[in-house]
C-alpha cells in the first residue's frame, strides 16, 4: 500500500517530476511567456526541493523493494538539488538570452530525477535505469552551445565514453545476478562470497562508476567535454553529477560489497593514487580554465577515493560533507569563470591576468573558491581535505595518505597559479568590469558564504555525522 | 582575561579596514588596533602574572574550551602558559611595528593591512591552541596572506619566491598534518579521540608509533622555522617581501615552527624526541654554521639578515635538542630575542631601501652622516645580532649554550662548541656590513638630500629596540615567566623518558 507516509518518501522525485510536466504541458507551445518568468518558477521549485531535508526523515522500502529512502538519502537529493538551482541562478544572464531555454530545463531536470532515482535504488537494475537516465540528457545538454563544433563534440565524446561505460557495467551487474540470483542490495551483501568471480565482477563494476566519475584510467573523454560544453553544462557534469555517482558508490561499496573489503582496499589504492597524480600532473600544463577546474576535479575525486579506505562511517561522513563543500566551492569557481567566458568569451588562464583591477568583487570569489579547492583555511576546503584524510587514517595505510597529503601541496602550485595571474601580473588591457545581474550576484555570495560558513560552522559536519552514524 | 579578545580584536580591526576611505584612514584604523592589541597582550601579562602569583602550582591560564566537531573530538580550546605568553607578546610589538614602518603603503592599500592583520590572527590563534586541529587550523590561516604579501607588494622576483614560500610551507604543513594524524589514532583509545593536547599529554603513546610520527611533525614544523635542509625559502621570501612582511616572517612566523618543535613533536612524543635527538642536533648545528658562512657571501642587506636568521633559528633548534630545562628556556628566549632583533633589522633596512632604493653594501656608504637614527638602529641590531652583552641576544645564547653544557656527550659538546665558535664568523658578517654600508665616506651624492626618519618609524624602532635592552639588561624578568612553563614541559618529557 503506499499511503501518505510513502508518498513522503518520495518527495523529491515528485516535486521535480511535476517540474518537468510543468514545463512540458504548459510552456511548450505558449510563446507569451518571459523566459525569467520560467527560470524564476523552476529555481523556486528546486529551492523547495532542496530544503526538504528539513522535513522529518523517513525510512522506506517501496515498489517491491526498488526503491529505498532514508534521512541521509533525502540529504544527499537536497544538497544535488541545490546544486542545481545554484548553477541556474550562476548562469542566469546566459539562459536568459538562449532560445531554448525551455530544452536546456527539461534535460537538466530529467538528469536530476535520474540521479534521485539512482540515490534511492535498492536494486542494481532500478539503479542502471536511474544512472541511463541521468547520463543521456546530459549529453544533450552539452551540446548546447549550438553554434560551436566543439560542443557537438563534446556531446559525441559524452555518449559514446557512457554507452561504453554502462556496458562495461551491466557486464559487472549480470556477473553479480549470476553469482548470487538476485539484483537487491540486501540479497547480494548476503550471497556475495569472496572468489575469483566476484571479485572481477566488483572490478567491472568499479570500472563503470570510474567513467562516471573521471577516475584514471577511465579519465579521457573528462577534459574534451568539460571544454565543449558552456559552463553551466560543465558545472553540472563536474559538480552534481559527480555528487550523485560518488554518493551511490559509497552506498554500493559499504553495503553491497563490504565483504569484498580486501579487494576494494586494493582498487581504491591503486587507482586514487594513479588518479590524483595524473590530474595534478595534467592540471599544471592547462590553459584553458575550464579544462584546468577539469583536471583540478579529477584530482579532487582522488582524495575523495583515499577517504574511502579509511572505515565506513568515518568516510561516509567525510566524503558526503566533502562534496556539499567541493559544491560550494567548484560553483563558485564555474560561476565567475561562466561569467567571464559569458560577457568577454575569454576562457584562458592567461587572460585572467590583471584580473583585480578592474573586478574586484569577481577577483576575490575566485580566488577564495580556488584557495577552498586548495585546502587552505579558513575556507571550508581545508575542513573538507581534513576530515578526508583523517578518515582515510582510521586504518592505518599512513604511506599512502602521506602520498596524498604530498600531492595536496602540488595542487596548491597550479591553483596558486590562477592567483598569482589575477592579483599579481600586470595587464595593459585587463578584463573591462563586469556588471553582475542580482540573481548571478546573490548565488555567488550563497556560494561565498557557504565557503566561509560549512567548516567554521561545525553543526553541519554533525548534522551529517548523525546521519551516517544510524547507518 | 578572555583569550578570544586576542582574536577578536585583529578581525574587527581588519573589517573596518575594509571600510576606509584612503590609505591615512587605512593606516589610522591599523594602527589603532593594533595599539589595543598590544596594550590587551601587556594587560594579559600583568594578569598572568597575579594568577600565577595565587596559583603557582598550575600549568594553563586563561583556559576555555568550546565544542566544535564532537563527534571527531575536536574543540576549540585555548588557554596560555609563559611560554605562549612571551610568543604572544612578541607578536604584538612585531605587528605593530610593522604597521608603523609601512606608512607609507598607498597601493592598494586596505588590502595590505587586511592581509597582514589577518596575518597576525593566525600567529594569535596558533599560540593559544591547546587543541592540535585549532593549531593546525590557525598556522594554515597565515599561509596565503604571506603568498598575497609578497606576491603582490614585494620586490625582485617577488611571484617565484612567493610560491617558492608557499609551497614550501604547505609542503610542511602536510608532514605536520600526518603527525597529527598518527597523534590522533595512537595517543587515545577508540570512543575517546581527541585532538586536545593536554589529553594526549596524560595518554602514553606506544614508543614505536612515536618514532614513526615524530620525524614527519618535527620535520613539517621544521620547514617553517627554517631547520637545514629545509631553509630554502628563508632567503627569498625575506627578500622579496614587503618590510613589514619580512618582519613578520622572520619576527614571527619562523617561531611558529620553534614553537611546534617543542610545544607538539617534543612535548607529546618524548621517547622519539630522545632517540632522535642526536640527529636534531646535528641538523640544527649544520644550520647554525652553513647559514653564518653562506651570509658572507651575501651583497643583499635583506639576504644578509636572511642567511643569519637561518643560523640564529638553528639555535632555537639546538636548544630544544638537548632536552634539559636550561636549553629550553634559552632556546624560548632566542625565539623571542630574534624576532625582536630580526625585526628591528628589517625595518631598519626597509627603512634605508626605502630612501635610497638599493639594497646591496657595495653601493651604500656613509649614511650615518645623512640619517644617523636610521644608522644607528642598523648598527644596534647588528650588534645584537652578534650577541654583545647588554642585549636580548647575549642572553639567549648563552643560556642555551649553557644548558647545552650540561650534556656530558661528547659528541653534543662538540655541537656546542662550533654553535658558539659561529659567532665569530657572525661577527665577521655584521661588522663588515655595518662597516661598509653606513660608515664610511657618502658613495652616491643622491644620498645628501635623504632625511631621516620620521616619528612613526622613531616609534617603531624604539618599540623594539627597548624590548631587546630590557630583556638583555634584566633577563630574570623573562625566565620567571619561562622557567616554571619549562621545568612543567620538562618533567613531561623526562618522566617518560623510557628509551
Amino acid at each position: 500500500m503506499i499511503g501518505l507516509e510513502s508518498i513522503l518518501a518520495f518527495k523529491h522525485e515528485l516535486i521535480i517530476s511535476f517540474s518537468i510536466f510543468m514545463l512540458l504541458f504548459i510552456f511548450v507551445g505558449s510563446n507569451g511567456v518571459k523566459p525569467s518568468t520560467l527560470v524564476h518558477l523552476v529555481n523556486t521549485l528546486l529551492l523547495g526541493s532542496s530544503l526538504f531535508f528539513l522535513f522529518e526523515p523517513t525510512d522506506a522500502l517501496l515498489f517491491n523493494d526498488m526503491f529505498q529512502s532514508n534521512a541521509l538519502i533525502q540529504l544527499q537529493k537536497s544538497i544535488l538539488s541545490f546544486g542545481l538551482l545554484l548553477i541556474s541562478a550562476l548562469s542566469f544572464d546566459w539562459l536568459k538570452q538562449h532560445r531554448n531555454l525551455l530544452e536546456f530545463y527539461l534535460l537538466l531536470l530529467s538528469s536530476l530525477l535520474g540521479m534521485f532515482f539512482m540515490l534511492s535504488s535498492a536494486n542494481l537494475l532500478f539503479f542502471y535505469l536511474g544512472l541511463e537516465l541521468a547520463t543521456i540528457p546530459l549529453a544533450a545538454a552539452a551540446n548546447f552551445q549550438l553554434d560551436k563544433r566543439k560542443s557537438a563534440e563534446a556531446a559525441i565524446k559524452l555518449i559514446l565514453s557512457s554507452a561504453f561505460s554502462s556496458a562495461i557495467l551491466l557486464l559487472g551487474v549480470s556477473f553479480i545476478y549470476g553469482l548470487c540470483g538476485s539484483l537487491h542490495y540486501a540479497a547480494i551483501a548476503q550471497n556475495l562470497e569472496v572468489n575469483i568471480l566476484s571479485q572481477f565482477a566488483f572490478v567491472l563494476l568499479f570500472s563503470g562508476f570510474a567513467f562516471k566519475m573521471s577516475v584514471v584510467p577511465f579519465h579521457l573523454w573528462t577534459a574534451d567535454v568539460y571544454e565543449g560544453s558552456p559552463v553551466a553544462v560543465t558545472a553540472f557534469l563536474s559538480v552534481v553529477s559527480k555528487s550523485a555517482i560518488a554518493f551511490v558508490f559509497i552506498q554500493v561499496l559499504y553495503k553491497v560489497f563490504h565483504n569484498l573489503e580486501a579487494t576494494y582496499v586494493l582498487s581504491l589504492a591503486v587507482v586514487s593514487v594513479l588518479t590524483v597524480l595524473i590530474g595534478n600532473l595534467f592540471a599544471m600544463r592547462q590553459e584553458n580554465i575550464k579544462r584546468f577546474l577539469a583536471f583540478s576535479s579529477i584530482a579532487q575525486v582522488g582524495y575523495i577515493l583515499f577517504a574511502l579506505i579509511g572505515s565506513a562511517t568515518l568516510s561516509q561522513t567525510a566524503v558526503i560533507y566533502f562534496m556539499l563543500v567541493y559544491l560550494v566551492s567548484n560553483l563558485a569557481a564555474f560561476g565567475v569563470v561562466g561569467v567571464i567566458s559569458d560577457y568577454t568569451g575569454k576562457e584562458n588562464i592567461s587572460d585572467y591576468k590583471g584580473f583585480y583591477q578592474e573586478n574586484k568583487f569577481l577577483s576575490w570569489t575566485l580566488a577564495i573558491a580556488l584557495f577552498s579547492l586548495a585546502g587552505v583555511p579558513p575556507t571550508a576546503g581545508f575542513f573538507g581535505k581534513f576530515f578526508l584524510l583523517l578518515a582515510a587514517a582510521s586504518k592505518g595505510y599512513y604511506l599512502l595518505i602521506s602520498f596524498a597529503a604530498l600531492n595536496m601541496v602540488v595542487s596548491f602550485y597550479y591553483y596558486l597559479r590562477v592567483v598569482k595571474n589575477i592579483f599579481m601580473e600586470k595587464n595593459e588591457t585587463p578584463i573591462l568590469a563586469i556588471s553582475l545581474a542580482p540573481i548571478t550576484k546573490i548565488a555567488l555570495i550563497i556560494c561565498l558564504a557557504g565557503i566561509l560558513f560549512i567548516g567554521l560552522y561545525g553543526p553541519i559536519y554533525e548534522y551529517i555525522a548523525s546521519y551516517t552514524n544510524l547507518l | 582575561m578572555n583569550l578570544l579578545l586576542l582574536l577578536i580584536f585583529p578581525l574587527v580591526t581588519a573589517l573596518f579596514v575594509l571600510s576606509a576611505k584612503d590609505y591615512k584612514q587605512s593606516r589610522s584604523i591599523a594602527l589603532v588596533g593594533s595599539g589595543i592589541q598590544l596594550l590587551a597582550t601587556f594587560y594579559l601579562l600583568v594578569q598572568y602574572l597575579i594568577a600565577k602569583e595565587t596559583l603557582a602550582s598550575n600549568f594553563i591560564f586563561f583556559e576555555q574550551n568550546f565544542t566544535w566537531f564532537p563527534s571527531l573530538g575536536i574543540n576549540f580550546h585555548i588557554g596560555i602558559d609563559g611560554i605562549s605568553l612571551a610568543m604572544i607578546l612578541l607578536t604584538s610589538l612585531v605587528v605593530m611595528a610593522g604597521i608603523l614602518v609601512s606608512f607609507t603603503m598607498e597601493h592598494l592599500h586596505k588590502e595590505f593591512y587586511f592581509l597582514l592583520l589577518l596575518l597576525s590572527l593566525g600567529a594569535y590563534g596558533f599560540f593559544i591552541s591547546l587543541d592540535l586541529f585549532t593549531l593546525f587550523f590557525f598556522l594554515e590561516v597565515a599561509v596565503i596572506p604571506k603568498f598575497l604579501l609578497i606576491g603582490i607588494w614585494g620586490s625582485g622576483a617577488k611571484e617565484k619566491s612567493a610560491m617558492k614560500l608557499a609551497l614550501m610551507l604547505m609542503g610542511g604543513s602536510a608532514f605536520i598534518a600526518i603527525g597529527l594524524f598518527g597523534l590522533y589514532y595512537f595517543s587515545s583509545q577508540a570512543g575517546a579521540r581527541t585532538f586536545d593536547m593536554l589529553q594526549m599529554a596524560q595518554y602514553p603513546i606506544s614508543v614505536s608509533a612515536q618514532l614513526f610520527f615524530f620525524p614527519f611533525l618535527f620535520v613539517g614544523f621544521g620547514v617553517f622555522t627554517a631547520l637545514f635542509p629545509f631553509h630554502t625559502w628563508v632567503p627569498d621570501g625575506h627578500s622579496s617581501a614587503p618590510t613589514a612582511a619580512s618582519m613578520f616572517l622572520a619576527g614571527i612566523s619562523m617561531k611558529l615552527g620553534g614553537y611546534g618543535c617543542l610545544r607538539v613533536a617534543t612535548y607529546l612524543m618524548p621517547d622519539a624526541a630522545a632517540y632522535y635527538a642526536p640527529i636534531i642536533i646535528a641538523l640544527a648545528t649544520i644550520a647554525i654554521i652553513y647559514g653564518a658562512f653562506a651570509t658572507l657571501m651575501q651583497t643583499d642587506l635583506k639576504y644578509i639578515n636572511a642567511y643569519s636568521s637561518i643560523s640564529h633559528c638553528g639555535f632555537v633548534i639546538l636548544g630544544i635538542g638537548m632536552l634539559n630545562e636550561t636549553a629550553i628556556v634559552g632556546a624560548v628566549m632566542q625565539m623571542v630575542s630574534h624576532g625582536l632583533m630580526t625585526a628591528l633589522f628589517f625595518a631598519a633596512i626597509g627603512m634605508m631601501y626605502q630612501r635610497t632604493h638599493t639594497r646591496l653594501v657595495a653601493q651604500l656608504g656613509g649614511l650615518l652622516k645623512v640619517m644617523p637614527f636610521i644608522s644607528a638602529l642598523f648598527i644596534i641590531a647588528g650588534l645584537c645580532s652578534l650577541g654583545l652583552p647588554g642585549f636580548s641576544g647575549f642572553v639567549s645564547e648563552m643560556t642555551i649554550f649553557v644548558g647545552a653544557w650540561q650534556n656530558p656527550n661528547v659528541w653534543y659538546r662538540l655541537a656546542t662548541i662550533l654553535a658558539c665558535a659561529s659567532i665569530v664568523v657572525t661577527a665577521v658578517y655584521i661588522l663588515r656590513a655595518a662597516g661598509s654600508s653606513v660608515m664610511g665616506e657618502i658613495k652616491n651624492q643622491h644620498f645628501l638630500n635623504i632625511t631621516d626618519a620620521r616619528w612613526n618609524e622613531k616609534f617603531a624602532a624604539i618599540l623594539l629596540l627597548s624590548a631587546i635592552v630590557i630583556i638583555g639588561v634584566a633577563p630574570f624578568l623573562v625566565t620567571d615567566i619561562l622557567s616554571p612553563s619549562a621545568s612543567i614541559l620538562m618533567e613531561k618529557i623526562l618522566n617518560h623518558k623510557s628509551l
